[in-house]
């Protein structure tokens, strides 16, 4: 079995002019920057586009990554930018935790299926909606600790906050995403408690 | 001080919550104290357990997908593009350095002139705090005379050296596309 290629490495051979070594990067990366963006941006369609951009644009300022920090932090701080820019320039509204609207929609869902239905829901489709009904701000907190493999220094340094701050503004969107669990899923949730 | 019990028992908790969490993501400054915390006490015991069930749930997540012609929709765009240089390599720190000089000489030449038309001897006279009789400066004079003149003149031609090297500059970056 091949070991893992190290971020700096594929880097380097692009910056050489080894432009298919950038696919590598593409794919080891790309679930989680479409995550990230799927969290700004409600639609697939659009969340898709934008991660797309934000790999063009990596591309072209690679340039600039001196490897002060990790690739992936790199990135993410990209995506972050790119996402927020994207929303500025649609003007969509951001789904929000504190979104009746969106209560409504996610209670009507529900309250549409069947109970069977219900019970076939996996767990973890139960978790990813409950992050999804978040605030973009902490379903990214959520997704880069836990799926990013970003440090809480890291994650400050993406979204331009101080560690302590994240590790509190973290604290509080798990406290969230316990409450959407047991509000929205509750039947789920009695089951695994 | 608070004395309401309700949020004393919410600040209580919201602390054990903070406390167990750092302990689970393993950044904890006090793990012996909290492996005694869940080991004697029963109300820690069970936030521990409802904790470790969220934070399991959240690990065992799956990362949304994109379409499967993704890796390639990148690569066919960036085929036609090129990495730009690096920042530092197209920010010429000459040019700033001579934007920076250019300023600077303006701004002194304009102090040393100005100080120079001071008639410092006219001492304090009609209530003028500065000591400076503004209705004797010259400004004809000012703007006539010969060192102005030059002083213009080398602004000038300072300010046209620089537009020419940014313009070399933006035509060789055209050529070099």
């Amino acid at each position: 079995m091949h070991a893992k290629t190290p971020d700096n490495e594929l880097i380097q051979d692009v910056l050489q002019g080894n432009t298919a070594a950038y696919a590598e990067l593409v794919e080891r990366y790309r679930s989680f920057v479409f995550t990230i963006a799927l969290r700004y941006i409600n639609s697939r369609e659009d969340a898709e586009e934008v991660s797309q951009d934000i790999f063009v644009k990596a591309f072209r300022s690679l340039a600039d990554f001196k490897g002060a920090s990790k690739f992936s932090t790199w990135l993410y701080t990209i995506t972050t930018t790119t996402c927020l820019s994207f929303l500025r320039k649609k003007k969509l509204a951001v789904q929000s935790l504190d979104n009746e609207h969106v209560f409504a929609v996610a209670e009507n869902v529900d309250g549409g299926m069947s109970a069977n239905q219900v019970e076939q829901k996996s767990r973890v489709q139960m978790v990813n909606e409950a992050i999804r009904m978040l605030s973009p701000e902490d379903s990214q907190v959520i997704t880069l600790f836990y799926k990013g493999e970003q440090t809480l220094e890291e994650i400050a340094q993406i979204i331009g906050k101080e560690p302590n701050a994240v590790k509190v503004q973290l604290h509080r969107a798990r406290t969230r995403l316990k409450e959407k669990m047991t509000k929205h899923f509750s039947a789920e949730v009695r089951d695994i408690y | 001080m608070d004395i309401n019990p309700l949020h004393n028992g919410m600040e209580h908790s919201d602390d054990m919550e903070l406390r167990l969490w750092e302990y689970i993501d393993g950044l904890s400054q006090e793990p012996s104290v909290i492996e005694r915390l869940i080991a004697e006490n029963a109300e820690w015991r069970a936030k521990y357990a409802e904790l470790m069930e969220v934070h399991q749930l959240v690990q065992s997540t799956a990362l949304e997908e994109p379409s499967l012609r993704f890796t390639k929709n990148v690569m066919e765009e960036i085929a036609r593009l090129q990495i730009a240089p690096a920042t530092k390599q197209y920010i010429n720190t000459k040019i700033i350095w001579g934007i920076a000089a250019f300023f600077l000489t303006v701004i002194v030449g304009f102090l040393v002139y100005g100080f120079a038309q001071v008639d410092w001897s006219a001492g304090n006279s009609n209530g003028n705090p500065m000591g400076v009789d503004f209705t004797s400066v010259d400004y004809g004079k000012m703007f006539n005379n010969t060192f102005v003149n030059l002083f213009m003149m080398a602004n000038v031609i300072l300010g046209l050296m620089l537009l020419d090297r940014f313009l070399n500059m933006k035509r060789k970056k055209m050529l070099e596309r």
